[in-house]
């Protein structure tokens, strides 16, 4: 199980340090400084041992998080803590940073004493947090005597996530479906590799304790319904359906249900939670096509065009478009023209980025460049490093659909009509990259 | 050298190098390096001529990022342009870039040696001085190629100015030392030494680095050099503090020059030159001398650099090792500076005298301080002073001081640090080795050792003990008795056990007498620490216990007991449980004779470097002193190792048993042999004397192998067989040294009657008169027994080895008890035969004391050996021992009976002989008397 638990800096000094067993000194603490962080290697192995000691750290910006441990332990897991705790300080506090940190330090001790209890992770659920653990600045209702009382019991309880006796005028739920696609293809168009991977964010404002139902087009159960007999028409749109490579639930989620049934059914978290994450690898629809053009001219000389063609519906528009073209190490200028959009060479990243606010669908655009290349005495070749691209899309590049999520809540008055659902699709890239 | 003013200060590089400075991480610093290097790049790009200052101020920005740990791949050309400059700063900067980072492989080569070049032969010393530095700072093979020819020329010019000419003298030492091949001194050679003269203490300085290095190499083209120093160090030595002005350091004239020359001195022998031999011992005492004149500063810069100067000096007369007066002086000296207030002069002290003890001249002198050494090893806090205390003592030890001095470090080693505990336990063995007068001492040291720092103590040590204990057998008794008592500590040290068991194993019968250590209090001792022991330990353990039942064979079903049990015979340990199941079956199964021959006592090791003495040259720990010293003391400790000369014990040809194979050399192929103690040591120069040598004879009586005779140069083995009235022997002639022996002759003789009608010998091939170094050739005898004897032939051996006529007569063990018949008969049949022999002529009788240990089944062996049949249940006594057989001759077959009782508490034997020839009774009589 987690000895300890440390927090650093970008220079190595500690920031938090929680020992949860004896077995961990304080000369961990300068030992993950000393190997890890002033290593000197650039890359760096999460699990690091040091004599007998195991160190698994992530790294959030500048920040770093190490769990420490004597024992054998199961690394999958610390990693799942260490990533949940991650979350669990967004929500509190915001973004992870020294300042924060610094700032909230009271907090975060309260915190791990909470969720870890002699090293063994306990409820890391925020919402369920929240209600005991309140700082000022977290927002949240003043509790009666008996709200107060109930708080261990609804935290032990079998439904740990929700307590009971919420109230809304208004039933509300938000419902997202982000996703983000990551796409290698070779500079003849051919996709090399390409998957989506996607979360269901739901923000629910409910009252009681609703019994909620997720449809979704999964190929399984749309196969399973059509064998059923409704005769609905599969070869209607092309793709009716996608077909989920593995995915992952919300603890909320009835497991049995959606082994037997293949059915998404659970009594939701107050608040903001992820339900699922999934990941899809077949049937991509992919938002953007890069074809690069590069032609050396001389040693002293190289023209770049690249054009961008945008694949979705015209009335659909994308946002955010980020187009990274990486330039050679002995570049000593570059002169570009684009038709649309910005472009700059930024010589500190060594590459000429295009942006674009806004590009609607089924359009195409394009950028030449002319880089000036200095001779050098090396005789290496230059790498050509993949073109990379970001941007947002409104729907799922991997074809989800939601089809219902239905609410139904026996003891209090409201039925499914009464709620108010929000449904959105944000697709956005990964890495998006096109060799060239 | 210009300074660079303010104005040239380069605004631009302090910039960035605070921005990089300042970048919170790792990612930021790239990327404002990566816009750096793009800025310079754009600068670069060579529309547009850049000034001098922006040249050398981005080429300075380059040096700095390569620095940083970042690859620069351009600049180059830049950086070389500014060497064409006149600015120092820009040419400087120039410089620089290219020593940093400029593959000797680079295209630009030629454009740098081009630069280089110019600035050597213009007359601007800053500029020639720039370019040494730089052919110095690559100092590649290419630089070499291109100005080993000229800096010789710039150094002994006369118009060079001498800063330049120091820089030349570097520049050229740094060159011969990448490529020797290409710096040629040659014409040079005289006008380079005769730089020692120069006027200008700077350029002597550098100048003597380089005479340094070039005379190690061919000191002969540099003997010159030798009273020129000399008489440059005079100068020095007896100048007066102000004469040197500059380089005087804290009022010692010219520290480092001195130690230079002095260094230099140490390149060669004593100078033959009376005079200046002279003028230099009068040097070295002025500098002795001045070590005692009080300090002309408190300042720890003067006695540093006067201390530099006097160790230096010390270092000289060591390696002049001639001057009994000064060595005795210096070491007077070091002992002043053994209990100095700062540790670094002790250490140095104790580490110079560890040379001085080496001397012959001042190794008395070294001897005086012994009490302060061995209080430095007690007392002193810092572990490396300790350590070289430790080697001094070490080295210091002699005859004399080496009970008080293993003593003293075997009292230290109880709290000695754990970094040096196992050179110091190495020490000790040795130590206690080479100069053992008295053997048990040695192994009373040893076993203290091993209890002391047990853990330390390496294989080779306790192989070594064994070694010298097997070797020598008026130590065998003490022995065996010490590492008993030591074996009854609650807790001892599993290397005791290990020794325990093998000694106890081989020489427990020594002290069996005494009822507190009798064989099953032995036994049960060493079965009591079986358990805690590793495998390789209750391996050996598992040999010593089968070695009881050899030696008492009252042991034999406790300790078949003990191998019978599982934790033995079904042990995981595949050598463990082998060695198990065979013994158990080797212990019911094997005759006794078998039995007693299997299990012999180990044969002396052979004489070999001292296991112990390989390890701690290997180790070469600065404290080894000289090889050459250990190895006096080796062949001074020549008397103790001698044990394994005698040629007494007999030692298979083959069987070398190296410590680590199968202690008991239960699989030893060679030829088992014999281990009758001989009475005395014999000398080792057998072939002085012309006398015959029938030690080994006797052992042959009951036995028809083994090793006849064994010197430093000849071992011979000897094979037999007889049948009937007839015996062949196989003689085997080793050559034992790595010369060969030449003219090698053997005849066989039968003094007086034998010859004519009693024994008829017939050598079967002849030798050949060569015996190759380390070979070994055979010779064939063929023995008719035509009647009984009573003499044995003579083998006579005559051949020259390294000149020297070796001449050596040995008495071939023919006895008559060889032609023996054994005959089996029931007990009424013997009486019967008994009674019919009972004329008093036909019955010879012997009263005599035990030799040995009164062993049932050696005895028993020792009979079968004698070729008689021994019967079982035949005497009304068990105790008794009766053979009966027939002796073959050609003319008849002499039937003879034998008796034999032991009196196990008066440890005397009775022995009875009867057979129907007088004179074969009386023979019999006499050779079966020396067996037991």
């Amino acid at each position: 199980m987690i000895g300890g638990l440390f927090i650093y800096n970008h220079k190595g000094e500690v920031l938090i340090s929680r020992v949860y067993r004896d077995d961990i000194g304080r000369n961990a603490v300068d030992a993950f400084r000393v190997n890890v962080i002033h290593a000197r290697q650039q890359v760096r192995s999460p699990v690091t041992n040091i004599a007998r000691t195991s160190f698994f750290h992530i790294k959030r910006s500048n920040i770093w998080l190490a769990a420490v441990t004597k024992q054998n332990v199961n690394a999958a897991m610390v990693f799942e803590f260490l990533y949940k705790m991650c979350d669990v300080m967004t929500a509190y506090f915001g973004k992870i940073s020294e300042e924060n940190i610094k700032n909230n330090f009271v907090l975060i001790y309260e915190l791990l004493d909470e969720i870890l209890d002699f090293g063994y992770p306990q409820n890391s659920e925020t919402g369920a947090l929240k209600t005991f653990i309140t700082q000022q600045g977290i927002k949240g209702q003043p509790q009666t005597k008996e709200e107060q009382s109930q708080i261990t019991s609804q935290v032990t309880g079998q439904i740990g996530w929700r307590r009971e006796g919420i109230k809304y005028r208004r039933n509300e739920l938000f419902l997202d479906v982000l996703e983000s696609v990551n796409l290698l293809m070779s500079p003849q168009g051919q996709v090399l590799s390409a998957h989506v991977s996607g979360r269901v964010v739901m923000k629910s404002y409910l009252s009681g304790m609703p019994e909620c139902k997720f449809g979704m087009n999964d190929k399984i159960v749309i196969d399973k319904q059509g064998k059923g007999g409704t005769t609905d028409d599969p070869g209607k749109s092309g793709k009716q359906s996608i077909a989920i490579d593995d995915c992952t639930f919300h603890q909320c989620v009835r497991l049995s249900k959606f082994d037997s049934e293949r059915s998404i059914s659970f009594i939701p978290p107050d608040g903001e939670y992820e339900l699922m994450r999934y990941r899809t690898t077949k049937d991509i629809i992919l938002p953007f096509r890069v074809i690069p053009l590069v032609r050396e001219v001389g040693r002293t000389k190289l023209e770049v065009k690249v054009v961008i063609k945008s694949n979705f519906k015209p009335s659909l528009l994308a946002q955010k478009i980020e187009v990274r073209i990486p330039t050679p190490l002995n570049t000593s200028g570059v002169q570009v023209i684009c038709m649309k959009g910005k472009a700059k060479y930024k010589a500190s990243e060594n590459a000429i980025v295009w942006k674009i606010k806004r590009m609607a669908g089924m359009k195409e655009s394009q950028i030449s460049a002319e880089i000036e290349l200095l001779p050098t005495n090396d005789k290496k070749k230059w790498a050509r490093p993949p073109i990379s691209m970001n941007f947002e899309v409104p729907f799922a590049p991997s074809g989800l659909k939601v089809r219902y999520l239905k609410v139904f809540e026996s003891k209090l008055n409201y039925s499914d009509h009464d709620v108010i659902k929000w449904v959105r699709y944000i697709g956005r890239s990964g890495i998006y990259e096109t060799r060239c | 050298m210009p300074a660079v003013s303010k104005g040239d200060g380069m605004r631009g590089l302090a910039v960035f190098i605070s921005d990089i400075r300042n970048c919170k991480s790792k990612e930021a610093e790239i990327k404002r390096i990566n816009k750096e290097l793009a800025n310079i790049r754009s600068k670069f790009k060579g529309d547009k001529a850049l000034d001098g200052y922006s040249k050398k101020k981005y080429v300075c920005k380059l040096l700095f990022i390569f620095l940083l740990g970042h690859d620069i791949d351009f600049g180059h050309m830049e950086a070389v342009n500014l060497l064409s400059s006149n600015k120092y700063t820009e040419k400087q900067i120039g410089y620089l870039f290219i020593s940093v980072l400029v593959n000797s492989n680079s295209e630009l080569i030629r454009l740098i040696n081009n630069a280089i070049k110019n600035d050597l032969s213009s007359r601007n010393p800053t500029f020639m001085c720039l370019a040494l530095h730089c052919i110095a700072n690559v100092g590649s093979r290419e630089m070499a190629e291109a100005f080993a020819g000229e800096i010789p020329r710039i150094l002994v010019a006369g118009d060079t100015m001498d800063s330049v000419k120091q820089s030349a003298a570097l520049c050229l030492l740094r060159l011969y030392k990448t490529s020797p091949d290409l710096v040629l001194m040659g014409e040079w050679t005289s006008r380079v030494v005769h730089l020692l003269n120069d006027q200008h203490m700077g350029v002597v300085t550098a100048a003597i680095s380089l005479i340094t290095c070039l005379s190690q190499k061919n000191p002969d083209e540099f003997k010159t050099c030798v009273s020129l120093a000399v008489s440059r160090l005079s100068r020095i030595v007896s100048s007066a503090s102000t004469d040197l002005q500059d380089y005087t350091y804290y009022f010692v004239p010219a520290p480092w020059l001195s130690c230079k020359l002095l260094r230099l001195l140490q390149c060669y022998p004593p100078p033959e030159d009376g005079a200046v031999k002279g003028r230099l011992v009068e040097c070295l005492e002025t500098i002795l001398n001045k070590a005692q004149e009080p300090p002309k500063s408190k300042k720890v810069q003067h006695s540093n650099a006067k201390n530099a100067i006097l160790f230096e000096a010390i270092s000289l007369i060591i390696h002049y090792d001639s001057e009994p007066n000064l060595l005795v002086r210096a070491c007077n000296q070091l002992g002043q500076f053994l209990q100095h207030r700062e540790t670094n002069l002790r250490y140095l002290a104790l580490e110079s005298m560890c040379t001085l003890a080496s001397s012959e001249f001042s190794h008395e002198a070294v001897k005086t301080h012994i009490e302060t050494v061995i209080n430095a090893l007690k007392t002193e806090r810092d572990v490396s002073v300790r350590q070289r205390a430790a080697d001094l003592l070490y080295a210091m030890c002699d005859r004399s001081n080496a009970k008080q001095i293993v003593a003293e470090m075997l009292s230290y080693l109880e709290t000695a640090d754990y970094s040096i505990r196992e050179e110091m336990v190495l020490k000790v063995a040795i130590l206690a080795e080479k100069y053992a007068v008295d053997y048990s001492w040695y192994v009373d040291t040893i076993l203290n050792l091993i209890r002391i720092a047990g853990d330390y103590v390496s294989e080779e040590v306790w192989y070594r003990v064994i070694q010298i204990v097997i070797n020598r057998d008026d130590v065998q008794g003490y022995a065996a008795k010490t590492v008993f008592e030591a074996l009854q500590a609650p807790a001892c040290h599993e290397n005791m056990v290990k020794v325990g068991g093998y000694i106890l194993g081989e020489f427990g019968n020594l002290i069996a007498g005494d009822p507190r250590s009798s064989p099953l209090v032995q036994f049960n001792l060493l079965h009591s620490k079986f358990h805690l022991c590793s495998v390789p330990t209750r391996a050996l353990l598992l040999s010593a216990y089968i070695k009881f039942i050899n030696l008492f064979p009252e042991t034999k079903s406790t300790i078949q007991e003990v191998l019978r049990s599982d934790s033995q015979i079904r042990n995981s340990d595949v050598e463990l449980q082998q060695r198990a199941v065979e013994y158990l079956k080797l212990s019911s199964i094997a005759s006794t004779d078998v039995l007693a021959t299997v299990l012999e006592e180990m044969p002396p090791f052979p004489e070999r470097e001292s296991s112990i003495l390989a390890k701690l040259k290997k180790k070469k720990g600065p404290g080894a002193v000289s090889v050459n010293e250990l190895e006096e003391g080796k062949r001074e400790g020549g008397e103790l190792n001698g044990g394994g000369e005698r040629g007494g014990d007999s030692s298979a040809i083959a069987s070398t048993p190296s410590p680590s194979a199968d202690l008991l050399g239960l699989r030893a192929g060679p030829p088992v042999t014999a281990a009758a103690p001989s009475a005395g040591s014999l000398l080792v120069d057998v072939f002085s004397e012309a006398g015959v040598n029938d030690d080994g004879f006797l052992r042959f009586v009951c036995k028809n192998n083994g090793v006849l005779f064994e010197n430093q140069l000849l071992q011979i083995g000897i094979k037999s067989e007889y049948r009937q009235n007839l015996g062949r022997m196989y003689l085997f002639y080793g050559n034992k040294t790595s010369v060969q022996f030449v003219t090698f002759t053997t005849t066989v003789t039968c003094p007086g009657e034998l010859q004519s009608h009693i024994l008829h010998i017939h050598t079967w091939n002849s030798l050949e008169p060569l015996i190759e170094g380390g070979a070994q050739v055979q010779q064939v005898i063929n023995i008719e027994c035509l009647t009984d004897f009573s003499d044995a032939p003579l083998l006579n051996i005559k051949f020259r080895y390294g000149g020297a006529l070796q001449n050596l007569t040995l008495k071939l063990p023919v006895t008559i008890n060889k032609f023996f018949q054994p005959t089996e008969m029931a007990s009424h049949d013997f009486f019967q035969r008994w009674k019919q022999l009972s004329l008093p002529q036909q019955e010879a009788q012997k009263i005599f004391k035990a030799n040995h240990a009164m062993d049932t089944e050696v005895l028993k062996a020792k009979l079968l050996g004698l070729g008689m049949a021994l019967l079982e249940n035949v005497d009304p006594n068990p105790e008794n021992f009766v053979c009966a057989g027939v002796i073959q001759t050609k003319a008849q077959q002499v039937g003879s009976l034998l008796r034999l009782e032991p009196n196990a508490q008066a440890q005397m034997y009775r022995l009875t002989v009867r057979s129907s020839k007088d004179t074969v009774s009386k023979r019999l009589c006499e050779l079966l008397a020396e067996q037991f």
